[in-house]
């Protein structure tokens, strides 16, 4: 008898449970279209930022959103992260193939933007005013067939090498501006007791800039490279661009390496560094934010300085561009506008300070007139440096859409002595094909 | 049918029914609705999606579109190194897991089995990494064999002097390791039902070998081990299935690494979809799938007729 009694119960319960639920959307969608009339103009329109969950991200974003909420009235913007790396690619993927995405979103430019599909799932804003305020340099990383899509989010980075100053002093060394010289500096460094390239394979994505971060001398070789590149022309295992995983192999069969190379981490790598027993380490400059704390003198003992190639005429920096916000399809409407209002703001000079005062800046702005504040970390104006001079190439994944899943596997058996670095590179070349395949490209 | 004895389930109504022919008879016993609740959940949570998986392994699939290729993808899958050596160290984790499991559960189920001292405690003690969840085992076992900074390392360059082996950096043993971690994870259960299967033999047996003076090792050559054998052929079974398909110990401990030396198909196919190639990844989930039923539906029949024969 109870329990004929309690069915009838949990189900209405249930049910309940279920109104809640849709009343709860409806409620929160009826605050900004539903209300409709003269007054809907005032109404605030409550909108989402999906980002990474890194601190790189997530804080800056924070900050952005706060100083936009606090000056701007009838928009409220609020944060959502996600994961990062691969796992934050699906999250996104998925979002969008499903129409769930938040009604903006951050992502990276480049070869990772182009896999999202843009003509179909991202709204263009190629005609929109606030483009005026974005570097050109940026637009041809999230620009696909012929309409740009995002506004740039974040520091431009460079890929290169961060050293130790102090070491570099106590031997007499100078930034090497060919690789010979560089390994000539490693054969000092060694002699003296040091590790002269920290590597971490524990984290299996550090491995790979020896390779990405040699871009800029592959196109000072053969500048029409990349597109060769995109249209299965140009390969890896030949010259120019083999050199790259020819240099991993060389530093390792050379023993410059940590003796725990195959298992140390990041933050492992960048306390070798700032403790001087390791007096190089090829990194992104994002890193800096990472060691600035670490010891006192950090910020001004670590310098950076690109990676060198062949000729010391043609020395430049690789850069990496910064990721950007953009605008999912499914976002209309009211929601439409105040997203674009959103990014509107979030190019402008003020919003850059925002972020720089969330987390020292690892970089330049791509925002036209933004400025960096004063006392910023070595690496940091070593790398402005470059950008300042124009003496660099951005990487291969802002000129090419193509970029293998598997290049930190390859590269970490180059770098461990586990395979030659021509057997990796033409298994670099296999694995790219997977990928120009799954994009549909022309050629492959 | 009708004979009292065979009627275990048998309540009034079904022997009121029971010259019927059987497959009404089953009808009868339950109202096709009762089915239908169960039936409808098994469709659309399995045969549908069984299906689309399928269909998808023949398309290169972008979450977006997807483009009907034909059999590309299984080519692409069986031409590739790092795809095709996954295979290999599959079937070899597989087969070791399996062995040592069935070796190692039995001697200790053996010792576990004999009046010993603290023997319900040893046997707990036994039992308690099947208890915790793989990842935690792995991630813990990753801190454990550090190279440099590892207990197990320290232990032996405090003992040699010498640098310990890279157990999960070295490509050669790296695999080896991962072996060993799921053995020590998985030996409390191949135990368990060793423990079990001895303890159901017959005290007869033994008195009778006894009474004949038949030494420890005759006793386990003679009765145990051939006695246990239904619990050998469930160890193997489980086991196998279990290693085959393994993944989430060797995603925790190398991620397939280092470079891909100890991919196994299952790694190979979470990569593929982490990559966004949904339709490849979904081709190796199909692979898996035959490879496992090709080789434990024979098995397990040949095990079968092996116990039936006893």
């Amino acid at each position: 008898m109870s329990f004929r009694k309690r069915v009838p119960v949990a189900l209405a319960a249930g049910l309940a449970g279920v109104l809640a639920l849709s009343a709860c959307t409806a409620g929160s969608l009826g605050t900004s279209s539903s209300s409709g009339g003269p007054a809907s103009a005032a109404a605030n329109v409550t909108i989402t930022l999906l980002t990474d969950n890194s601190d790189q991200t997530a804080k800056p974003a924070q900050a952005m959103i706060d100083a936009f909420n606090a000056t701007n009235a009838g928009v409220t913007v609020k944060l959502e992260t996600r994961a990062q790396g691969t796992d934050g690619d699906n999250v996104v993927k998925t979002k969008l193939a499903t129409g769930d995405m938040a009604d903006v979103f951050q992502y990276n430019s480049g070869s990772l933007f182009q896999a999202l599909d843009p003509a179909k799932n991202i709204v263009p804003l190629t005609d929109e005013a606030l483009m005026g305020n974005v570097q050109d340099a940026f637009k041809s990383s999230v620009t696909a067939g012929g309409q740009v899509y995002g506004v740039p989010f974040g520091q431009a980075m460079g890929g290169g090498i961060l050293y130790n100053k102090k070491v570099f002093a106590d031997l007499g060394l100078q930034v090497p501006k060919t690789w010979a010289e560089f390994m000539a500096n490693n054969a000092k460094i060694k002699a003296a007791g040091i590790d002269p390239v920290i590597q971490t394979y524990g984290e299996t994505w550090t491995s790979q800039l020896f390779v990405l971060a040699d871009f800029h001398n592959v196109t000072a070789a053969q500048p029409d490279w990349a597109e060769k590149y995109t249209a299965n022309q140009a390969k890896y295992v030949d010259e120019p661009a083999i050199k790259g995983f020819q240099r991993l192999e060389e530093v390792k069969k050379a023993g410059y390496l940590n003796k725990d190379f195959a298992s140390a981490k990041l933050t492992q790598g960048l306390q070798k560094l700032v403790k001087g027993t390791g007096a190089q380490y090829p990194m992104l400059t994002f890193a800096v934010s990472a060691y600035t704390g670490m010891s006192d003198d950090a910020a001004a003992n670590i310098g950076f300085f690109a990676q060198p190639g062949d000729d010391a005429a043609s020395y430049g920096l690789t850069a990496w561009s910064p990721g950007a916000l953009y605008i999912p399809t499914t976002t209309t409407g009211d929601k439409l506008a105040a997203a674009k209002k959103f990014l509107a703001w979030v190019a402008t000079p003020e919003a850059c300070d925002a972020q720089s005062k969330a987390i020292t800046p690892t970089g330049p702005y791509m925002i036209k007139g933004a400025t960096l504040p004063d006392g910023l970390p070595t690496a940091v104006t070593d790398l402005k440096a470059f950008i300042d001079d124009g003496n660099n190439s951005p990487a291969l994944e802002f000129l090419s859409p193509i970029k293998g899943p598997n290049l930190e596997k390859i590269t970490v058996e180059v770098g461990s002595g586990i395979t030659s670095a021509a057997d990796g590179a033409k298994r670099y070349d296999e694995d790219v094909k997977k990928q120009a395949q799954q994009l549909g490209l022309e050629g492959w | 049918m009708s004979s009292p004895t065979s009627s275990r389930d048998g309540t009034p109504v079904v022997l009121r029914r029971a010259p019927r022919a059987s497959a009404e008879h089953v009808d009868r016993t339950y109202p096709l609705w009762f089915h239908i609740p169960g039936g409808v959940i098994y469709l659309v949570l399995f045969i549908v999606p069984t299906v689309f998986s399928f269909y998808f392994a023949f398309t290169r699939w972008t979450l977006f579109k997807a483009t009907f290729i034909g059999f590309d993808n299984f080519v692409l899958f069986f031409n590739e190194p790092g795809l095709i050596g996954s295979l290999r160290n599959t079937l070899v984790y597989g087969f070791l897991t399996s062995g040592l499991k069935v070796v190692l559960g039995m001697l200790l189920a053996v010792v576990l089995s004999a009046p010993i001292i603290a023997r319900g405690y040893l046997r707990s003690v036994t039992f308690f990494p099947v208890l915790v969840s793989a990842v935690g085992v792995g991630l813990t076992f990753q801190v454990l064999l550090d190279p440099f900074n590892g207990v197990v390392n320290k232990a032996i360059t405090a003992v040699t002097g010498g640098d310990g082996p890279g157990w999960l950096t070295d490509p050669n043993i790296a695999l080896l390791s991962v072996v060993g971690i799921d053995v020590w994870k998985g030996i409390g259960l191949a135990t368990l039902i060793y423990i079990a299967g001895i303890a159901a033999i017959p005290n007869e047996y033994f008195e009778a070998a006894r009474v004949d003076g038949a030494s420890s090792w005759q006793v386990f050559r003679n009765i145990i081990l051939p006695l246990s054998f239904p619990a050998t052929s469930t160890v193997i079974i489980l086991s196998l299935i279990g290693g085959l398909r393994s993944f989430d110990l060797i995603w925790t401990t190398t991620q397939g690494g280092p470079g891909f030396a100890s991919d196994v198909v299952a790694s190979v196919i979470y990569k593929q979809y982490q990559a966004g190639f949904y339709g490849l990844s979904t081709a190796g989930n199909v692979i898996l799938f035959v490879v496992v039923t090709a080789i434990i539906y024979p098995l397990s029949r040949w095990l079968n007729s092996k116990e039936t024969a006893l």
